[in-house]
């Protein structure tokens, strides 16, 4: 055993030891600032387990989209959003939580299940290492240049649907006919719509 | 023990992990209240597919590397559900003045 594959070997152990406890921490926890904390924890360590596999652009965006914007995302929504409040009690839940985690154990174990008895066809072809980032490129402006594309204009899409779904004022003037729209009543109109059928 | 732990940064160690993070992201689908939690939960199914993804494009597809490619798409698909999710959420507290799951019954009967 060299002292490259115990390196590695360990970086593994510490990295899987990492995502699985901090996973775990992101959905047990019962604060949720510590929650999207752990998240961005595990994405970081699910980048060095990307660079364990040789894959260095991948790892870059990995802590580039998932750390740097959708785990910031994730934390100003729970400051826009972080009212305290107490839950109202369910019937049951501890019965609820037990079944679905059998559920959720059966579904492990039926992975770990195919994991362990399929052959994979190994070793593959030798793996071009440091070289992965050019050999992306290439695929992303040929044979996956139509995924490619639409990916942008998904983009594009979910930018602007979030713009029209999270904005909150409305224009000064109706679009069609031009007249001066009452703020007043589309405000109240906008506060709480559901509020009082929620008791029903 | 020792050939055994010299082979463990193996296409099977990687899966194992990934089937890992994919079930307790499930489990936490199903079981949190809070609707931001639901959100994380989401991701880190995706991260757990990702590493799928990730094991196989170096292990058995290691001169093609399609797995990582399609690990870029992921992580784009990902982006834009975030937002799009966390704008929902933004609105539906915004109407409802709860981030409780349970009282998100607006669409059931």
């Amino acid at each position: 055993m060299t002292i490259a594959t115990s390196t590695e070997l360990i970086c593994f152990l510490v990295l899987s030891v990492v995502v699985v406890a901090g996973a775990l921490g992101v959905v047990l926890l019962s604060n949720i600032v510590y929650s999207a904390f752990l998240l961005g924890g595990v994405f970081m360590a699910v980048a060095g387990l990307y660079l364990l596999l040789n894959a260095s652009f991948v790892a870059a965006a990995q802590v580039m989209i998932y750390v740097g914007a959708i785990n910031v995302l994730i934390l100003f929504a729970i400051m826009l959003v972080n009212k305290r409040e107490d839950l109202k009690a369910i019937a049951n839940l501890t019965t609820r939580r037990i079944v679905s985690g059998g559920v959720c154990l059966g579904l492990l174990a039926l992975l770990v299940r195919v994991v362990v008895t399929t052959p994979w066809s190994l070793p593959g072809p030798a793996a071009v290492g440091e070289e992965a980032t050019a050999r992306i490129g290439e695929h992303l402006f040929t044979d996956y240049l139509l995924p490619f594309e639409l990916a942008s204009v998904l983009l594009l899409m979910a930018m602007i649907g979030a713009i029209v779904l999270a904005r909150r004022d409305v224009l000064a003037a109706d679009v069609v006919t031009g007249e001066a729209a009452d703020q007043g009543l589309i405000e109240k109109a906008r506060t709480p719509l559901l509020l009082e059928r929620r008791s029903s | 023990m020792n050939d055994l732990l010299s082979t463990i940064p193996s296409l099977q160690a990687y899966l194992l992990v990934a089937a890992m993070l994919f079930c307790i992201g499930v489990w936490g689908l199903i079981n949190s209240r809070n609707a931001v939690r639901v959100l994380m939960s989401i991701e880190l199914m995706l991260n757990g597919v990702n590493i799928n993804l990730m094991a196989f494009s170096s292990y058995v597809d290691g001169d093609l590397i399609r797995g990582q490619v399609f690990a870029v798409f992921v992580i784009t698909v990902a982006a834009a559900e975030a937002a799009v999710g966390l704008a929902i959420l933004l609105s539906l507290y915004r109407n409802r003045v709860t981030v409780d799951m349970e009282q998100f019954n607006l669409l059931r009967w």
